[in-house]
């Protein structure tokens, strides 16, 4: 049965697909372009349409530090959380990911431990931790228990995938290089990094991504100094102006950020491989 | 021939390039996981000769060449290279350089930074290092490609750079495991003429690991046959072909036949057998020796037989099977009841005169010098 139509124009289903299609992606992004938008009410708008005025009022609002809360501390945390969890993260998994090639005593124990820290839930595995340092009488901090919660969250990640970069690494480059007279920190740093580089920014990007948008795993660990989730979530509860919706566009336009940055630099990577040619 | 013995303790290289030569002295190889791939291997490679470990996959021929080159342990055995013990040494203090099956090149860096690594991680400054892989360039004819990337290359091209990485270490020995199996046939037989060039060249040994018979033929002064982690035989290209030693060598380099038959009396050297079907033999004991009614086999080379009008001593009669014309000569393969194919070569010319077709009878017949015994193993 022929799906493409007799005078030869698209067949049906193409437009009960694109309308499928159509309706997913209103349905996805037409609540954040109503929050984006509502975000940028004049001072006298509440929470609902219609508009009343426009301006900046709720973003100075919200950074003022008024009744909002402690969004610029957040951040402050936040972001070096989300920077040692994924300077970790990457060291870690890639040296797992090294380790897994070969099998070794226990190896599979091992990993079947890292997969249960995965599927273990988060918000019970963040009440875990906080009550064991209540119980050794340690003080929770975004530094000590929230990064280690989070790593419970990053690591299996990172693992899983190294696993399937080095899944497509040939040993034999390294034996290459010890050939050729490299001790194994030259090989390390002149071929197997170089070489798996791409795969190690995919891994640094989810470390920090993971970290930065931590919920469950961080609401009781991270001690009296929030992250940025969790001062969301708890401006949430009592903000009732549209400096919250100021917050997801702000919070949004950094997410932007961080994902242009990323793919900017592995472009600049794969084109300074290619460039090498004219050279 | 030079051997190991003859000991040469520096590890530089002779202008009369006689360095390199290895030998294997039991050695062994069994992997953590039980299997054991080389079992027990004596042998002697001549300095500055070029040398074949030829056999299908899985017979121990790339762990063998692998044991050479440092990146495998033999598990007993010794390996000397120009008389001194490498084992255990890396592969840069052994003076051996492999080039990989897939050849290895870093896909990260260019031509020359390839070429120039191991200069590399030795410290050599950046433009000494240059100006030596550059020289090393020139040699493999990839002048114009310097500043490429190893994905840029063609396959031909990528080989030569594996080769230019591997001799600007200035090894006695070049371990190649199988050079040629990733290019196309075309290519395959002028890089295999490439290599041996080279190596007459250099003067240093090459060990070269390849699965195809007519490749290791071709350019090897010595050709080692393996299976099952052993040596079967181990002699010039020639003697390999021409004078296989026993039943496997002889079938797995092809070009021969393998019939077996019983000895019914030795007279001056040469045995009368009977084959199972009956058929009459004479065969050249040489320095082996027969005793009547032993099962003896022997090999007959696929070109050296004659159409024959009847059946006489040496000669095989059978139903044509199949007829395959392969330009300058014409295999025809006859089924016999009771015993295995039996492969003629014949002249083209000579068939076309007298053309047979298939399904009917064919008799061949050869020299009492064109037969030839086998060890049985």
């Amino acid at each position: 049965m022929a799906i493409v139509s007799a005078r030869g124009g698209r067949p049906w289903t193409f437009y009960v697909l694109a309308a499928i299609f159509v309706g997913y992606v209103a349905f996805l992004y037409g609540p954040m372009l109503c929050i984006y938008v509502l975000s940028f009410q004049g001072p006298q708008g509440g929470l609902t349409f219609p508009m009343r005025g426009a301006g900046l009022h709720w973003f100075n609002q919200l950074l003022s530090q008024g009744d909002t809360g402690d969004l610029i501390g957040a951040i402050s945390r936040s972001l070096p959380l989300a920077v040692l969890v994924m300077a970790i993260t990457v060291i870690v998994s890639f040296a797992a990911g090294m380790a897994f090639r070969a099998r070794f005593p226990g190896s599979n124990w091992l990993f079947y431990l890292v997969v249960a820290s995965l599927v273990a839930p988060g918000y019970v595995l963040g009440i875990g931790i906080g009550l064991m340092f209540q119980l050794l009488g340690w003080n929770t901090d975004w530094y000590t228990s929230a990064l280690g919660a989070q790593l419970s969250w990053t690591l299996p990640f990172g693992l899983l995938i190294m696993f399937a970069v080095f899944g497509r690494y040939d040993r034999a480059y390294e034996e290459a290089a010890r050939d050729l007279g490299a001790f194994p920190v030259q090989t390390l740093r002149l071929v197997v990094v170089p070489m798996l580089l791409p795969g190690v920014i995919a891994v640094a990007l989810f470390g920090f991504t993971l970290s930065y948008d931590e919920f469950a795993r961080t609401l009781q660990t991270v001690g009296s100094s929030n992250t940025v989730p969790i001062e969301i979530w708890s401006m949430t509860q009592n903000v009732t102006t549209p400096s919250i919706y100021a917050l997801g566009t702000l919070t949004t336009a950094l997410s932007f950020v961080v994902i242009g940055v990323s793919l900017g630099t592995i472009a600049l990577i794969q084109r300074r491989r290619v460039g090498m040619k004219s050279l | 021939m030079d051997t190991a013995a003859e000991i040469t303790p520096s590890p530089a290289r002779t202008v009369t390039g006689h360095a390199g030569a290895i030998e294997l002295a039991g050695v062994a190889k069994r992997f953590p996981n039980g299997a054991l791939a080389v079992n027990g291997i004596n042998l002697r490679i001549a300095g500055g000769s070029y040398c074949c470990l030829l056999g299908p996959s899985g017979c121990g021929k790339t762990t063998t060449l692998r044991m050479i080159a440092g990146h495998e342990e033999p598990t007993a055995g010794e390996i000397l290279i120009d008389g001194s013990n490498v084992v255990g040494l890396s592969p840069r203090a052994r003076g051996t350089a492999m080039m990989f099956q897939s050849y290895a090149l870093f896909p990260h860096l260019s031509v020359r930074d390839n070429v120039a690594f191991s200069l590399r991680v030795r410290g050599t400054p950046r433009a000494e290092r240059y100006r030596e892989a550059d020289q090393v360039i020139e040699q493999v004819q990839l002048t114009e490609f310097a500043a490429r990337l190893p994905g840029q290359l063609s396959g031909g091209q990528q080989q030569r750079v594996a080769l230019a990485r591997a001799l600007i270490t200035r090894p006695r020995v070049l371990l190649l495991d199988e050079p040629l199996s990733a290019l196309d046939e075309f290519l395959r037989l002028q890089m295999r003429a490439e290599l041996r060039e080279m190596q007459r060249r250099l003067g240093i040994t090459f060990v070269h690991v390849t699965h195809t018979q007519l490749e290791a033929v071709a350019v090897a002064d010595q050709v080692v046959v393996m299976a099952h982690g052993e040596v079967r035989q181990s002699s010039s290209a020639r003697g390999i072909y021409a004078e296989p030693r026993s039943a496997y060598v002889a079938q797995f380099m092809g070009g021969q036949n393998v019939l077996r038959g019983t000895v019914e009396s030795v007279a001056a050297g040469i045995a009368t057998l009977r084959g199972p079907g009956g058929e009459g033999y004479a065969v050249r004991l040489g320095a082996d020796k027969a005793l009547a009614g032993q099962t003896v086999e022997f090999a007959v080379r696929r070109d050296r037989l004659s159409l024959a009008s009847s059946s006489t001593v040496n000669s095989i009669t059978g139903r044509v099977r199949a007829i395959e014309y392969q330009g300058t000569f014409v295999k025809m393969t006859l089924t016999r009841s009771g015993a295995p194919d039996f492969v003629a070569y014949v002249d083209e010319g000579a068939y076309f005169r007298a053309p047979v077709a298939v399904g009917t009878m064919a008799s061949f017949g050869w020299e009492l010098d064109e037969a030839h015994l086998l060890v049985s193993e």
